[in-house]
């Protein structure tokens, strides 16, 4: 049970911990990291470059084990890829090979399911990319791929979606519109969502929760909940209040950047 | 106590930053090789080839160059048009060896490529043995394979399959081994099994690299028949070549030269082809 609002997490991490195998040692990404996602919440992950923030959405998915500690969904443990779990990867992850329309028939066809077409041209409508279906993805523009992107995941319906850095490729009006567009999503059939960016600006707009990881390995610094109405307008962003949270929790990432100065150099990029 | 089996996630930088797109369509060496072309461009190149051959015929018969030295093209032409019922049968010949050692060698090329880049202590272990087969000219195996199976199709068919299988072997495992493991999270997240993984992300990753060696075997097959006719036995467009100069029929000669030219180029182009229709997401 969540002790502040009584109702039951929908996705537990519980001392998540990971140690890749590297050839020049052991590294510890993630130590003990433990968080919980509400039900139709929307919580960002937010930290320094290499905290280890895409180690804890693959755990989540169960793309990766953990050394120790467990990831929950309802209750139940996640050792593997699960069927509720969409995720949508950094940069669309779309396979050049294939148009539009096969890129969102992918997850049917290894799952020899029947394509939910009804469902899927809705999605499309609702991203705005009716009519694209035959292009590749090299004709599309990058946001217009991370939009297909989104499609794909959300075309088999997950309880759970998990966003690793979706927009960290595209340029800044590009990526308010996709947030905007997010939003527009969630707002229309709210599910449970964990996004993870460099973005503050990004957070605090999407998020009713804002998670601080500190640097490597990863843990969990601090909780910003966003306490701000939906849908954010741009006047909502604008306030001081936004701003305040904003540069509470840029202090708090650039304090604990500065405290790392004196660590030794990382040996690669994790994040 | 380390998760021996995971590896840190990484994504491929955009702009194709791996240093390991490559594909027919934009292999230097090919590049603008066939592709569409303007009317102007394909009127220059008509134009060069006309100025090339007219000068050369004009030349020759200026200074008056003997047949056996250097026939002019008309020539050439001449004894390609009346000669060709005579070459026809070589021809037919040098395909047969062609076609069924290029078959025996990629194919097994392109399993052993498949399978040995999914075990890499195996592939560490292979890989000097396959450079050997891909730096010792097969050629000079030749008169071994002669010795040990006669004049027939038998040597040559073996030579081209041993010169075209491991170039088919090397390139493809060159494709195979381009893991993008975004790509393979991807299908792992909708729970992909290896064997979707390898036939629906592995392979298509793989296949500008596969059609590359394909086209390389095959031009290194033709080269290897026609040595090996060359080398023994009484048939194939190698055989004619040491015929006709034997003989000092030079037009004839040349004619046969001709043919073998435009066999490499259909070749090329088949691929090229093959290329643009089903690998060109990659250019």
């Amino acid at each position: 049970m969540n002790a502040v609002d009584g109702t039951t997490p929908k996705l537990v991490v519980q001392d998540a911990t990971k140690v890749y195998a590297t050839a020049s040692g052991d590294l510890k990404a993630l130590d003990r990291c433990s968080l919980h996602v509400n039900a139709n919440e929307i919580v960002s992950i937010v930290g320094p470059s290499g905290c280890g923030k895409t180690t804890l959405l693959w755990s989540m998915s169960g793309l990766h084990g953990l050394t120790s500690g467990q990831v929950t969904l309802d209750g139940r443990r996640i050792d593997g890829p699960h069927p509720d779990i969409g995720i949508v990867f950094q940069e669309a992850n779309l396979l050049p090979w294939r148009d539009l329309d096969a890129n969102i028939r992918f997850p049917f066809e290894i799952k020899g399911q029947k394509p939910d077409r009804a469902w899927i041209d809705h999605l499309l409508h609702r991203v705005g990319l009716d009519g694209f279906g035959g292009k590749f993805p090299r004709e599309l523009s990058g946001g217009m791929q991370q939009r297909a992107a989104i499609v794909r995941a959300l075309s088999l319906k997950p309880q759970v979606l998990l966003m690793d850095e979706p927009f960290g490729a595209l340029d800044t009006f590009t990526r308010e519109d996709m947030n905007r567009l997010v939003e527009e999503i969630w707002l229309d059939s709210p599910t449970t969502i964990v996004f993870i960016t460099h973005s503050i600006e990004e957070a605090i707009f999407l998020s009713d929760r804002v998670v601080v990881l500190s640097g490597r390995p990863g843990r969990v610094a601090s909780v910003y909940p966003v306490p701000f109405a939906r849908p954010r307008s741009l006047e909502i962003m604008a306030t001081k209040e936004v701003f305040d949270l904003t540069n509470a929790i840029k202090m708090e990432i650039v304090g604990k950047r500065t405290s790392l100065k004196s660590a030794p150099a990382e040996p690669e990029r994790v994040d | 106590m380390a998760n021996s089996s995971d590896t840190i996630p990484q994504f491929r930088k955009s702009g194709g930053g791996d240093g390991q797109s490559v594909s027919l369509t934009n292999l230097s060496a090919f590049s603008g090789g066939i592709g569409v072309k303007s009317m102007a461009e394909v009127l220059a190149i008509l134009a060069v080839a006309v100025v090339i051959v007219g000068g050369v015929e004009a030349s020759l018969r200026l200074f008056e160059v003997p047949h056996y030295i250097m026939p002019p093209p008309s020539a050439i032409f001449r004894a390609l048009v009346t000669e060709f019922p005579l070459i026809a049968p070589h021809l037919g010949h040098t395909l047969v060896e062609l076609f069924a050692g290029f078959a025996i060698g990629a194919s097994v090329g392109l399993v052993l490529a498949a399978v040995v880049t999914q075990f890499p202590f195996a592939e560490k272990v292979i890989a000097p043995y396959i450079l050997l087969l891909v730096t010792t000219p097969m050629l000079a195996l030749v008169p071994l394979l002669i010795l040990r199976f006669g004049f027939g199709y038998e040597p040559r068919i073996i030579a081209v399959a041993l010169a075209s299988g491991p170039m088919v072997m090397i390139n493809s495992a060159t494709g195979f081994r381009r893991v993008d493991s975004a790509k393979i999270a991807l299908a792992r997240s909708y729970g992909a099994s290896t064997l979707q993984i390898f036939w629906k992300i592995r392979a298509p990753m793989a296949l500008p690299m596969i059609l590359v060696g394909l086209m390389i075997g095959a031009i290194f097959g033709l080269l290897t028949a026609v040595g090996a006719e060359m080398v023994g036995g009484g048939f194939g467009l190698g055989n004619r070549l040491t015929t006709y100069s034997s003989m000092i029929q030079m037009p004839q000669f040349f004619a046969v030269v001709l043919i073998l030219s435009i066999l490499g180029i259909l070749i090329y182009t088949t691929f090229f082809l093959i290329g643009k229709k089903w690998a060109s997401w990659e250019t």
